[in-house]
């Protein structure tokens, strides 16, 4: 996937540059916002990761003017300003995801592969499978093997992030901003006894394995090989 | 319906406006005063012309008295029957002792006027135009010498019919008066209204944080324009101390966030890099997590720094606390059911407040996290919302240890953890930052003894219903 990266600090653009393309990416590099924009504007990329505040033009306004052009590309925002309202300003300004620096590269990683898996037009769906495992999004039932799962409403949802998601590492924090649409750090790490409810409830008894724990990056879903 | 309600919210407004009050004493007094100098200018007017008329009447009687003594009865018929063809207002009536009319304009005595000597009042009958019309004349009858009657009087009725007006229209002018009065302290306090009412708006505007609101002048240049420039001049300097402190953070969160995500990155590069069977892998993760841990705690303080600079004052909107309440619960189930607790949620209807989700829902899960830490296993943690006459209370009941009466207020500051819980992870800042976001809401955070156990409570102001948007 080629990928657009906006950041005036050399070292971490360095960093973020070298960790994308070891994750097999074409990766164009901008220290500010004019070659930035210019950049998004001329070439094809599949995502663009810009630096909230950079020289010449900041981060919001480049994101606004690709938008003002008919540039749909999906743009992920790092920022290391104070956050309370910094990330309703950045998903104003056009950005579809937002990160705080210091994050973690796999955070990172998971979420620009999840935002431009979201750019292909999926077709709208009705039913989620992964392997043996259905989800009903209409009926909002699950079924493994044809055995009935029963589900709380905010499993299902849980469920259905990460089937749609399905071969996708996900994160706790996407989980908590997605699901719960919280966006702030619980002290204790909720969502991993959530999952591990999940687990007992789709994985339990079964063969194979399907919801995976991704040491030191979060969760993933899918069927088995 | 609506409208109705409207209209008469706002006359309740304007009737208990200082104006409208004050215009009402003042009509009042006007009024009383004004009808009372009136009163006795006309009352004395009234006086004066009766005295006129008597002292016309006394001076025509002396005189007829004198033609009579000079010119006996056929005399004084004479002159009064002359003085009658004059077509003045003046009234005679001359008798015999057989009451037999001699000369005059009367036709008979009146009643009131058999009173011999003084003066009276009566009622006649006088052809006007073709027409026997019933007047009003004052008058004096008495007997002369040798028993003849002689009535002299005059006409007054055009001043009866003065009097009369006068009385019926005085309560007129007083009503119109008071009406007139009302209706321009009606007009006076919707000004006055419309003025303070701009200025209210500006105010709660700022308050909501919206601090570029300025209060709007007219071209008048009255002490309202004078009290609004004052209000400005404090306004700008407030934004600009807020831009200030907005700036502050901005930059302090911007200068330690950049060189920690360096460092950060550097870490991460490394554990990458490293051979898996390296045994410098684990000091390497140990080095990340303390990183991640230096992060949560300046993270959290940036927070606190944010909620108590009002900076966060401009993400308020309008919340329902039972819907927070029921989101972060059902979070922490799991979590509470694992360790054995009961987490019991109390269902409330809607409790509207004014408030930024993403805080007060942190400041939930910062106390019921607490509680399910300190609880141990086959405890219960109760979280309820319900409206108290203080307010709207969001409280958190655990039957952990509690905290000791006096080192409660102490656990609200920053850093601070009690000795027996040093060592259990957590950055000490939790409940500060719930305190924070209290204060940021306006509410009060207050611990109390649940017997056993700690019952935290934040009570929020009840948030004023607003009003419907039928003025401007």
């Amino acid at each position: 996937m080629r990928i657009l990266v906006v950041e005036d600090d050399l070292e971490a653009q360095r960093y973020l540059v070298n960790g994308l393309k070891e994750a097999g990416h074409v990766v164009d590099d901008a220290a500010d916002g004019d070659i930035g924009l210019t950049l998004a504007l001329s070439r094809p990329y599949d995502c663009a990761i810009i630096d909230r505040m950079l020289p010449k033009m900041d981060g919001l306004t480049v994101v606004a003017e690709m938008r003002e052009h008919g540039n749909t590309m999906p743009v992920l925002f790092l920022s290391a300003l104070s956050e309370v309202d910094d990330r309703v300003k950045g998903l104003k300004a056009g950005g579809d995801d937002y990160l705080t620096k210091p994050y973690a590269f796999v955070e990172l990683l998971a979420r620009i592969d999840a935002l431009m898996r979201r750019r292909a037009p999926a077709a709208v769906k009705t039913k989620l499978a992964v392997g043996d495992l259905e989800l009903d999004l209409l009926t909002r039932t699950g079924t493994r093997e044809g055995q009935a799962i029963d589900l709380q409403p905010r499993e299902f949802r849980l469920l259905e992030y990460l089937m749609r998601h399905a071969g996708q590492v996900v994160t706790r924090t996407m989980l908590l901003e997605s699901v719960w649409e919280y966006h702030f750090d619980p002290q204790t790490n909720v969502i991993d006894v959530h999952i591990s409810r999940l687990r007992a409830k789709i994985d339990k008894g079964f063969q194979s394995q399907l919801l995976h724990t991704v040491r030191g990056a979060g969760y993933m879903i899918r069927g088995a090989k | 319906m609506a409208r109705n309600s409207g209209f008469w919210h706002w006359a309740q407004r304007v009737l208990h406006t200082q104006a409208f009050r004050i215009t009402l004493v003042f009509v009042f007094f006007y009024a009383v005063t004004a009808t009372a100098l009136v009163a006795f200018t006309w009352w004395n007017a009234q006086r004066a012309l009766d005295a006129q008329t008597d002292d016309t009447i006394e001076a025509e009687v002396s005189g007829l008295r004198e033609q009579y003594q000079r010119l006996g009865v056929i005399g004084l018929s004479d002159v009064i029957t002359g003085r009658v063809g004059q077509h003045g207002s003046g009234l005679y009536l001359l008798q015999s002792p057989t009451s037999s009319v001699l000369a005059g304009n009367l036709v008979e005595l009146p009643t009131s006027a058999k009173l011999m000597g003084n003066f009276v009042e009566f009622d006649y009958q006088r052809h006007l135009e073709g027409k026997e019309v019933t007047r009003t004349a004052r008058g004096r009858a008495f007997f002369l010498q040798g028993g003849f009657l002689l009535l002299v009087g005059r006409d007054i009725s055009d001043q009866k019919e003065s009097r009369r007006l006068f009385t019926t229209t005085l309560p007129w002018s007083v009503g119109l008066m008071l009406l007139f009065g009302i209706g321009g302290g009606i007009l006076m306090s919707r000004n006055l209204l419309r003025r303070l009412d701009a200025i209210t708006r500006t105010s709660s505007a700022i308050v909501a944080g919206d601090f570029s609101r300025r209060v709007p002048q007219t071209a008048s240049h009255d002490e309202f324009d004078a009290l609004a420039e004052n209000l400005n001049v404090m306004l700008e300097r407030t934004e600009r101390l807020m831009k200030g402190m907005r700036e502050v953070v901005d930059s302090v969160a911007h200068d330690l966030r950049t060189p920690l995500n360096r460092l950060r990155n550097r870490l991460e590069e490394m554990q990458r890099r490293i051979d898996p069977e390296d045994p410098h892998l684990d000091d390497i993760d140990a080095a990340i997590a303390e990183t991640d841990r230096l992060i949560t705690t300046f993270n959290a303080l940036l927070l606190i720094a944010e909620a108590d600079s009002g900076i966060t004052r401009g993400t308020m909107a309008p919340l329902d606390l039972s819907a927070v309440v029921a989101d972060v619960a059902d979070l922490y189930a799991p979590l509470a059911e694992e360790k054995e607790i009961v987490l019991d949620v109390a269902p409330a209807g809607v409790l509207t407040i004014e408030g930024n989700r993403s805080l007060v829902s942190q400041a939930l899960a910062n106390l019921i996290d607490n509680a399910i830490k300190y609880t141990p296993a086959g405890g219960h943690v109760a979280v309820s919302a319900g409206e108290t006459p203080r307010g709207i209370d969001l409280t958190v009941a655990d039957s952990g240890p509690g905290i000791p009466a006096e080192d409660r207020a102490r656990v609200l500051e920053r850093f601070v953890r009690l000795e027996k819980s040093r060592n259990s992870p957590g950055t000490g800042l939790g409940l500060s930052l719930v305190a924070a976001v209290a204060r940021m809401h306006d509410a009060k955070l207050t611990l109390g003894d649940n017997t056993p156990g700690l019952k935290a409570t934040i009570t929020f102001p009840r948030t004023f219903v607003k009003k419907p948007a039928n003025r401007e």
